[in-house]
């Protein structure tokens, strides 16, 4: 049980890896991605993503600006143009 | 013939210079592969991108696409973005840019259009100044920054999009060199606005049906924009990998020459030096026989 999470800057490959879930600063609001979530495409807004590894565990957040997030078979992919830090 | 000092102070002179272009030639070489691994790093985004661009597109047409996308209506005025280097010592990789510039340029003026350039980085000035000096738009430049990044590329494509809002150009070319090796990079040209409709897999997300947020409008409209970014940021980075590529080849060579140089100059010094030292025994031997 674990989603699969790409966060991919023009630069660089940032992230891949497993986890339990991803929460994204959606365009219209927050939304928790879980694996099997329904495939779905989603501008972003500037703000944090919010990264569980595990289940309860604290998030890691990581700021994003511009970009938009995926959620496909493969997982979620988040395209941001910049990543801070 | 020129006289022994003569030789010396040239062959030293073009031993420097080999010096130099070797030096060149060794940073090139580490350059290379840094603007290799950006280019490669590059490329996940580039991806995703096209393929979310590719299932979107098919999904959005008509009427209701964006102005980016279906283009003006008219095909009259083009805007020809040149990407050259900054710096020279890298061969004939700017006259080649420069060159598939031109010829795209006569073709479009051959069919009637008009067209005007932008030009990146500062090797593309003067060779395109001397036939088209009232149809350059902008220089853009990028000789401050060390290594062109997402900023540039991202100042570049916000500034043509506003001239492509504002109505003054219809469709935008972009030319850059693409990296083969060190040895070849081709001069490219692709048509940058309106966005060409990108081929691939369309169906990224399966046939389940995708749920957008906002909107499938919406979002293209948001994605055109940053697709233009990306292009133009990858003719960049393909920019600096062709520099170092064709700069690492030519430094090399002119290395070679100056090896080559040096050991005729250094053959006609030994000849030369032994010339001197037998018209010397000469007149010796000749000076006692006649005592």
């Amino acid at each position: 049980m674990a989603l699969h999470f790409e966060l991919v800057t023009p630069a660089k490959l940032v992230r891949s890896e497993d986890v339990h879930m991803v929460v994204v600063p959606g365009a219209e609001g927050e939304f928790g991605v879980l694996e099997g979530h329904a495939p779905f495409l989603s501008t972003i807004r500037d703000g944090a993503v919010q990264v569980y590894k595990t289940e309860g565990g604290a998030p890691e957040t990581i700021e994003v600006r511009g970009g938009f997030a995926e959620v496909g078979d493969k997982g979620l992919t988040v395209l941001a143009e910049h990543v801070e830090g | 013939m020129a006289s022994l000092k003569e030789l010396k102070g040239r062959i030293n002179s073009v031993k420097s210079t080999q010096k130099i272009t070797k030096a060149k030639q060794m940073v090139a070489a580490a350059k290379l592969r840094r603007a290799q691994a950006a280019a490669e790093a590059a490329r996940p985004y580039a991806e995703r991108l096209s393929g979310v661009m590719a299932s979107l597109a098919a999904k959005v047409s008509g009427d209701s696409a964006p102005r980016l996308l279906k283009g003006t209506g008219s095909d009259k005025r083009h805007l020809l973005v040149v990407v050259n280097t900054d710096k020279g010592l890298c061969g004939g990789l700017n006259a080649n840019i420069v060159k598939a510039a031109k010829a795209k340029a006569r073709e479009l003026i051959a069919d009637g259009k008009d067209v005007s350039f932008y030009l990146v980085g500062k090797k593309g000035r003067a060779p395109i100044k001397r036939d088209y000096a009232n149809r350059i738009e902008k220089h853009f430049d990028t000789s401050e920054v060390r290594t062109p990044g997402f900023e540039e590329a991202e100042a570049i494509a916000d500034d043509l999009i506003e001239r492509f809002e504002k109505g003054e150009f219809d469709v935008a070319h972009l030319v850059y060199p693409i990296f083969k090796s060190a040895l070849a990079q081709d001069p490219t040209v692709d048509q940058l606005i309106p966005v060409p409709s990108p081929e691939g897999d369309a169906g990224t997300a399966g046939d389940a049906v995708v749920e957008y947020e906002p909107g499938e409008e919406e979002i293209l409209e948001e994605l055109l924009p940053r697709y233009v970014k990306t292009q133009l940021f990858g003719s960049l980075l393909e920019r600096e990998a062709s520099e170092q590529g064709a700069s690492m080849t030519a430094m090399d060579n002119a290395t070679r020459n100056a090896g080559d140089l040096i050991q005729k100059l250094t053959i006609q010094y030994n000849r030369s030096r032994q010339a001197a030292i037998t018209t010397e025994l000469i007149e010796i031997i000749a000076g006692a026989e006649a005592l």
